[in-house]
């Protein structure tokens, strides 16, 4: 996959040296692939299909047709619990933010799918499990309401943990945020597509994400309410392997369709294409 | 041996307490005046109260906020003027772990929803300890609905340890039964008040809390996450809940700073399960004081309130951290 240039100088030196790295082990089949044949296959294993859970910008590069314009980046994570436990939650941000390259759990911003306008927001679990924050509800928020201006379309790349712990009921807050926002944008006529990514649960999934028109999900992901741990310590049995996948959530009518990587944007362009009155 | 740190505390009274109304028993059986005495023992009987009770930590708010006399949501539901109970998703099931209907409070025809934990082991193991289910929400939804249809005012009680987190949940879809849920209270066209009962644990308590005002019990908790689930989450230690809780900034002080609160009822000494009468009363002339102003509004200002209310909340930042502001 080329690098387009508006994704030169977004990342960390850290960051830029992990894309560096030849070789990556495939976590299922262990196959060990070469980077760059890799990140031209989407960052799904070109032996057995996996797919590697995408950084931010990688994701938007892989689905955008040129440039993208970034909002509300320059809103930023502050620490309003004044949290320290092992270790401070400002300390927490910067290695995040080192080791990532984001300032946040999401990018949001305006591009080009195939011509058509839309907003774009892709969240990113390399930051802080992507977990919602105080910041990653505002960008969002911000993201629906000029969506909802300019009337555009609005595609939501979800991956999450859910609500931060680090920033207490504030991160809870975000949920009833974001869905005012996303209910505001809904009822003006605009279009809302989520594609639920490895892993999304918790206040993530029960918030915008569900609220979606059409909700996509990559094949394979796992995605739910509670985690799978805290479901097993309840019920004190192992789950199935099944459970909490996509396919799972298809069969039990919670998703529209799963899709791999790879037909991910044709998808997308055809749904813009039958929402698009034209 | 009660796994609750207010119940074990409060077994220490219980002697006194038998004493004295043994005391009160016995000055009325004869005529030797006793007052003297049984004042006494009062005044110990309050000393020692307020030892125990005085100043409750976070982590003993969580277990007072979870005490099995704490009033729950029927017990305010009961002392409505009226009501009458609607039950189920009309999909799959009525799930008893969340109450509601419609009902009259102080002469206004309202809708009232909440959670219901149960206040004995059997009424528990029914109402799944208060957890709701997708089937739960789907109703709370139904009935928001059904209020704004019927311009009735929504009267929502919040009490559980969080949305149920088991298999069936799952399958049937717990996160968009929440979402919706979320969605149906924010874009509701009546006036909305919650209180915080009991326990409010995350997403599943906030389901039934998205409201034009907010009131809070001052031995009520509201967080993110339980402290047994933020521990976990963090720590992968459940164990650590009592640190957690401290971390978590979930009291009713707490949250009124942050703006999420807007207003606490202050509980009687030892908890409102002491005086439980005495705090529903206060606690629905309190909703009602909220309702009024509210029901003045039209629909249109009344969502345009509801929605800046939530907009605002993110834009709070620490002093000498990078500032947390909208673009707006």
């Amino acid at each position: 996959m080329p690098r387009p240039e508006w994704l030169a100088g977004r990342r960390t030196k850290e960051a830029q040296a992990t894309d560096g790295a030849m070789w990556t082990k495939c976590p299922k089949c262990g196959e060990v692939l070469y980077r760059r044949d890799l990140a031209a296959n989407l960052f799904v294993c070109t032996r057995c299909g996996y797919h590697f859970r995408m950084k931010a910008y990688d994701r938007i590069a892989s689905i955008v047709d040129g440039d993208f314009t970034e909002l509300g980046a320059d809103v930023l994570p502050g620490d309003p619990l004044k949290w320290s436990d092992r270790r401070s939650y400002p300390a927490k941000l910067k290695s995040d933010r080192e080791r990532s390259g984001l300032s946040e759990s999401v990018v949001c911003g305006f591009a080009s799918l195939s011509g058509r306008r839309i907003a774009l927001g892709v969240m990113d679990f390399h930051f802080r499990g992507g977990t919602m924050g105080q910041v990653t509800g505002e960008r969002i928020t911000l993201l629906l309401e000029e969506a909802r201006r300019e009337h555009v379309p609005c595609i939501i790349f979800a991956a999450s943990g859910g609500a931060r712990m680090e920033e207490g009921m504030l991160a809870l807050m975000q949920l009833a945020k974001t869905t005012a926002a996303v209910s505001r944008f809904m009822a003006d006529g605009n279009f809302y597509v989520v594609v639920l990514t490895d892993p999304t649960s918790g206040g993530v999934s029960a918030s915008f994400a569900f609220q979606a028109d059409v909700i996509v999900a990559e094949s394979k992901a796992m995605i739910g309410f509670a985690g799978r741990r805290v479901i097993e310590q309840t019920i004190r049995q192992r789950l199935p392997d099944q459970f909490q996948t996509a396919e799972f959530l298809l069969e039990k009518g919670a998703i529209d369709m799963v899709v791999e990587r790879a037909d991910l944007k044709d998808t997308l362009v055809r749904l813009l294409e039958y929402a698009a009155h034209e | 041996m009660s796994n609750n740190l207010i119940v074990e505390r409060e077994r220490s009274l219980v002697e006194l307490e038998r004493r004295i109304a043994e005391l009160r028993e016995a000055s009325a059986a004869q005529p030797r005046d006793m007052s003297s005495e049984i004042a006494a023992l009062e005044e110990k009987y309050q000393l020692i109260l307020r030892e125990l009770f005085g100043t409750l930590s976070p982590w003993e708010k969580v277990h007072m906020a979870r005490h099995p006399n704490r009033p729950t949501s029927l017990d305010y539901i009961a002392r409505f003027d009226r009501f009458d109970e609607l039950h189920g998703d009309r999909h799959f099931r009525d799930d008893p772990s969340i109450v509601g209907g419609m009902g009259t409070l102080r002469g206004r025809n309202v809708m009232v929803v909440g959670q219901q934990r149960g206040r004995d082991t059997k009424e528990n193991l029914h109402r799944n300890f208060g957890m709701p289910a997708p089937e739960g929400y789907r109703k709370a939804t139904r009935l928001a609905r059904l209020a704004s249809r019927l311009c009735l005012p929504i009267v929502t009680f919040v009490d559980t340890k969080g949305a149920d987190p088991g298999i069936s949940s799952e399958e049937h879809a717990q996160s968009e039964a929440i979402a919706i849920c979320l969605q149906a209270f924010s874009t509701a066209t009546v006036p909305i008040v919650a209180t915080i009962v009991g326990e409010g644990g995350s997403g599943g308590a906030l389901a039934l809390a998205i409201a034009d005002f907010v009131i809070m019990l001052e031995h009520s908790t509201y967080s993110v996450a339980s402290p047994e689930g933020c521990a976990a989450i963090l720590w992968s230690d459940a164990s650590k809940a009592e640190e957690a809780a401290a971390h978590l900034k979930l009291t009713a002080d707490d949250l009124h700073r942050f703006g999420i609160v807007d207003q606490i009822l202050p509980e009687p000494l030892g908890g409102a399960h002491r005086n439980a009468r005495d705090v529903v009363t206060r606690t629905l002339d309190a909703v009602e004081a909220a309702l009024s102003p509210l029901a003045a509004l039209t629909p249109e200002i009344l969502l345009d309130q509801r929605y800046r209310k939530y907009r605002r909340l993110g834009e709070w930042q620490a002093e000498g951290l990078e500032p947390v502001r909208t673009a707006r």
